[in-house]
């Protein structure tokens, strides 16, 4: 797989940190991180950071995960690039809520770094593919 | 989920409080790779100096907290980040207001009927031991102690009917 350049939304910056030990853990070639503590922020990055993979978390101050995911169509470099979430709501009504909202992945906290290969790789790929 | 019946007597009634455990005990294996030991009946007087708040609302209303002392949270942020990354309060704070969401997201994610109408504030951490917590919630309070490396960590539900 190519080096990979990657978005890591969460309000908690020891979670980004765990999340990027993960996707190393996970054996992803990670050329970037770009990080942000919430919705606004990460959008605000993604326009001057164009990324290859996203993992969002859902409770945040100021703009909150699913509301990210409904406006990342505002962000032209963005498109099409996967959206795996990472939170504690694990009901089914989130997960259903974040994938019509155009998430690819749910992972629940707490994870595995296992859990995060199982969830990210597949749904990156994917990605990859269709772009390349 | 229930609706002839408040939410502080069903968690009477259904004893939540091996649910709030298992949910403690996960969330230090997972992210921590550590099992927590049962703590015997005087470590469950020992207070804490450091406090993670999360507040729940919808159909269930309430405060989850988890306390113990400044040398548990930073052991607690070493596990879960590395020793060597670990070089302020802050990445301490964070680490227990982490600890506490995941404990209140994988409580609520294991009772059966709260399907996403009850959620989460974000964490709040209080740093301090000299107050008194006074819970306006008056459907009583489920709390355990369980100990981490030997130390004692509180966590505690209050709920209101």
């Amino acid at each position: 797989m190519n080096k990979i350049r990657a978005l890591i939304v969460d309000d908690s910056s020891v979670m980004r940190k765990i999340i990027e030990r993960s996707l190393r853990q996970a054996g992803l070639d990670l050329e970037k991180i770009v990080e942000a503590g919430n919705g606004a922020e990460a959008l605000g990055v993604l326009r001057d950071n164009p990324v290859d993979l996203i993992l969002c978390d859902i409770n945040m101050p100021v703009m909150d995960g699913l509301e990210f995911v409904r406006q990342i169509g505002t962000v032209e470099s963005a498109k099409g690039v996967p959206i795996v979430m990472i939170t504690t709501e694990g009901s089914e009504s989130h997960v259903v809520q974040a994938l019509s909202a155009g998430a690819r992945g749910y992972i629940r906290k707490p994870f595995t770094p296992d859990q995060v290969k199982e969830h990210v790789l597949p749904v990156l790929e994917k990605a990859l593919e269709k772009k390349s | 989920m229930k609706t002839d019946t408040s939410i502080a007597a069903r968690a009477q009634e259904e004893n939540w409080l091996p649910i709030l455990e298992l949910a403690l005990q996960e969330v230090f294996e997972i992210m921590l790779g550590c099992r927590l030991e049962p703590a015997s009946g005087s470590e469950h007087r020992t207070g804490g100096d450091i406090t993670g708040m999360v507040g729940l609302a919808g159909s269930a209303c309430g405060v989850l907290t988890v306390c113990c002392s400044t040398r548990t949270a930073t052991a607690v942020a070493k596990h879960m980040l590395g020793a060597e990354t670990v070089r302020s309060e802050d990445h301490v704070w964070d680490a227990l207001g982490e600890i506490c969401n995941m404990v209140a997201g994988n409580f609520k994610n294991k009772l059966s009927g709260m399907d996403g109408t009850c959620m989460l504030s974000v964490p709040t951490v209080i740093t301090g031991g000299e107050y008194s917590f006074h819970s306006l919630a008056d459907g009583g309070c489920l709390e355990t102690t369980m100990l981490f490396e030997s130390m004692p960590v509180i966590v505690r539900l209050d709920l209101h009917s």
